[in-house]
């Protein structure tokens, strides 16, 4: 008898069987989601330059120093101009749910262009109108480079992370042809473009040696944290990105959505190697390819897609690359160890969603997920 | 022009051809045979160029160690089925999102492999060459069925592991085919749901799926690394696991058009040879770009939906909608 009447109050109350997602502040929720994969991260890097024996924490302070101290610290912030313009260009995509994986391919082939084409137009006009217009180019080549995904996704729903890698091979292959070809340098048998003037390069902002790039790129995280917060086209690919049918059902015009999201993108993604090229290299070398595009997922994910606060982790990553590599020079290791943090971050951050999920936690890495969820509960509060 | 027909067609640019497209194209028809087969369950592997890297890694190792090839590509495959527990783990029985594991695992490897590499072997690098062909005693040789004795000169002139890797291709095909696992698996990709239903474990079954692509990942790495190569770098996988993801994709689910893939793209990578032998002047570049662009060409001209199964890339957790 007792045994009916509990299943009947369970039916009549279901929200009795499902446990509640408890509610975790702001604070918590930062220090769960975005500081806990990094600091296990380096925890677990630390573990494994111990067992390779390798002391951890001279390598740690080797990356510190190498990163930051001096005038180390100016070298991470040029850094920066690459890895943020390519995570702003991430953020845009996966706000509409959408992945694009062939951001070497967009960047790499962009940067051929410029470093081809910028030391021949450097004679025939004035030096800022030369920046400008490589700048310009490199944008329109990113972009380009993702219409074809874009257009196959958007009329056919190909799936985009198989369309942009083979777009990245062939955006690879073409820099190549390009650099070792048309583009080689006469007076080196290195397979590499001519190179820029030194003074042709992009100016440094008064003071440092800091290349103008970095303020584009915080110009950009500026004007798409406006995009995605301010403007109907925000809303609208979060819409997409939370579902592709409430778009539909909205009257949305999906196709035009996604193609949009891609172009945007790319133009980010162009406009790194851009500040990359014309900032610090002046040349491109056939087999350069620094393969940022993999790098930059996981700080858009600790950010929360989030185009200011994704800087931070974009600062935390350029000191690791930079100063990674004068530590591992140090310790007479590969600079590898930075794609290893990287990896465990995102391996880590993956591992405290899944852990936040069993203790039924509110939040998530995804901000469409994180709506769901809230979606789901209000509906079981009813 | 009669030296550049005789070039051409002659017998032995045309063996160098083939013979080339297996050497180059098996690695790869490993790795996408065992991402076909977790694609068809229902998992989309990001992370096989890890399991590729690890697998050559270890297959290195095992080969140096274990003085012949077999210890490695067992040590190679152990390792990518273990990186694949990784993605069963997180993927399969934690349900998260199996693009940003398969980068995590791809990142990761890249770094642990060339680390660990590094600090064992940094020392003995300079000597590494002589040890990589130590590890391969005649191999090549083995099994000579109606072609010339030399190495590398005959199609029929391939190290075992080549005709293994064809008999796995049928069959694979079979048991996806014909069989109840087959069926299971089939189904984990199309409609988990009713899998869950009919009462087997989407989880095993995906698990199962995700395992057999580490392992041939592992199997792939090792042969780049034994075979191909003869000794270990951090690039001797250099983006292959991502082409065979494409190839898996391509495939559309069938095990014979990965293998037909696999040979496109290693015959594109022996281009270059043949036509050196046949004194043409082309970039290695534009011909390896090649098979992409036609594939592409195919797409966008006749625009047709790529066969996924619908289940792709998406965590099953039941009861959720």
């Amino acid at each position: 008898m007792t045994q009916t009447t509990a299943d009947l109050s369970e039916a009549v109350a279901p929200t009795a069987a499902q446990p509640q997602p408890r509610q975790i502040g702001f604070a918590a929720d930062f220090v769960l989601r975005s500081v806990l994969p990094l600091l296990l991260a380096v925890g677990a890097g630390a573990i494994v330059l111990a067992a390779i024996g390798v002391d951890p924490f001279r390598y740690y302070a080797d990356i510190y120093s190498g990163g930051i101290e001096l005038s180390a610290w100016q070298d991470s912030v040029m850094r920066m101009a690459p890895l943020l313009l390519m995570a702003v260009g991430l953020i845009v995509v996966f706000r509409a749910g959408i992945w694009n994986l062939g951001m070497d391919g967009q960047f790499l082939f962009a940067g051929a262009l410029v470093s081809g084409l910028a030391p021949q137009l450097e004679h025939h006009v004035p030096n800022a109108l030369n920046l400008i217009v490589m700048f310009l180019l490199a944008g329109a080549v990113g972009a380009a480079w993702t219409i074809v995904p874009a257009v196959l996704k958007a009329r056919y729903e190909l799936n985009e992370i198989i369309t942009t890698l083979m777009m990245t091979f062939i955006g690879i292959n073409l820099a190549q042809i390009l650099v070792k070809g048309p583009f080689q340098d006469p007076a080196t048998t290195t397979p590499q473009t001519r190179s820029l003037d030194f003074r042709a390069l992009l100016p440094s902002i008064p003071g440092t040696r800091i290349h103008v790039g970095v303020l584009v790129a915080f110009f950009a995280a500026l004007v798409v944290w406006f995009l995605m917060s301010r403007t109907s086209f925000g809303l609208r690919l979060q819409v997409l990105g939370a579902s592709t049918r409430a778009a539909k059902h909205m009257g949305l015009d999906v196709p035009r959505l996604i193609i949009g999201s891609f172009l945007v993108s790319g133009l980010f993604v162009g406009f790194a190697a851009a500040a990359e090229i014309l900032g610090i290299w002046g040349y491109q070398r056939a087999d350069y390819n620094p393969a940022f595009g993999l790098w930059v997922v996981p700080l858009v994910f600790l950010a929360r897609l989030h185009p200011i606060g994704v800087i931070p982790y974009v600062f935390l990553l350029a000191v690791t690359s930079i100063g990674g590599d004068y530590a591992a020079q140090n310790a007479n290791l590969t600079p590898r160890f930075t794609l290893l943090l990287v990896g465990l971050t995102l391996l880590f951050m993956a591992l405290t969603e899944w852990l936040a999920r069993a203790r039924e936690l509110s939040g998530s890495y995804l901000p469409a997920a994180a709506a769901r969820r809230r979606q789901r509960r209000r509906e079981a509060a009813r | 022009m009669t030296v550049l027909a005789t070039g051409v067609f002659s017998q032995s640019a045309f063996t160098a051809l083939v013979a080339g497209a297996l050497l180059a194209g098996v690695p790869l028809m490993f790795a996408s045979l065992g991402e076909l087969v977790s694609e068809r369950a229902g998992v989309l592997n990001i992370g096989l160029e890890g399991m590729m890297l690890m697998g050559a890694y270890a297959g290195f190792v095992g080969a140096y160690y274990g003085g012949n090839e077999w210890a490695g590509f067992g040590a190679g495959m152990g390792a990518g089925a273990a990186v694949s527990l990784i993605m069963v783990l997180f993927c399969v029985v934690g349900a998260l999102d199996q693009i940003v594991v398969g980068i995590a695992i791809t990142l990761a490897c890249e770094g642990a492999t060339a680390l660990i590499f590094d600090s064992e072997f940094a020392e003995s690098r300079p000597s590494l060459g002589s040890v990589g062909r130590v590890s391969i005693p005649g191999l090549s040789s083995i099994p000579v069925v109606g072609g010339k004795d030399e190495s590398n000169g005959s199609i029929f002139s391939q190290p075992l592991v080549v005709y293994l890797g064809l008999v796995l291709i049928v069959v694979v095909a079979w048991v996806l085919r014909r069989t109840h696992l087959g069926l299971n698996i089939r189904a984990a990709g199309d409609k988990p749901t009713a899998l869950d239903a009919a009462g087997v474990s989407v989880v095993r079954t995906r698990a199962i799926g995700t395992i057999f692509a580490g392992t041939m990942a592992g199997f792939g790495g090792a042969y780049l690394s034994i075979v191909s190569a003869g000794l270990f770098q951090d690039t001797v996988v250099g983006g292959r696991g991502f082409i065979a993801i494409v190839l898996a994709m391509l495939a559309r689910g069938r095990p014979l058009w990965s293998f037909a893939g696999a040979m496109l793209f290693g015959a594109s990578l022996s281009i270059a040879d043949w036509a050196q032998v046949a004194n043409i002047n082309v970039s290695t570049d534009f011909v390896f770009m090649l098979p992409f662009l036609l594939v592409l060409l195919v797409l966008v001209v006749f625009g047709r939906r790529a066969y996924l199964p619908s289940a792709l890339a998406l965590p099953y957790v039941r009861g959720a909608r």
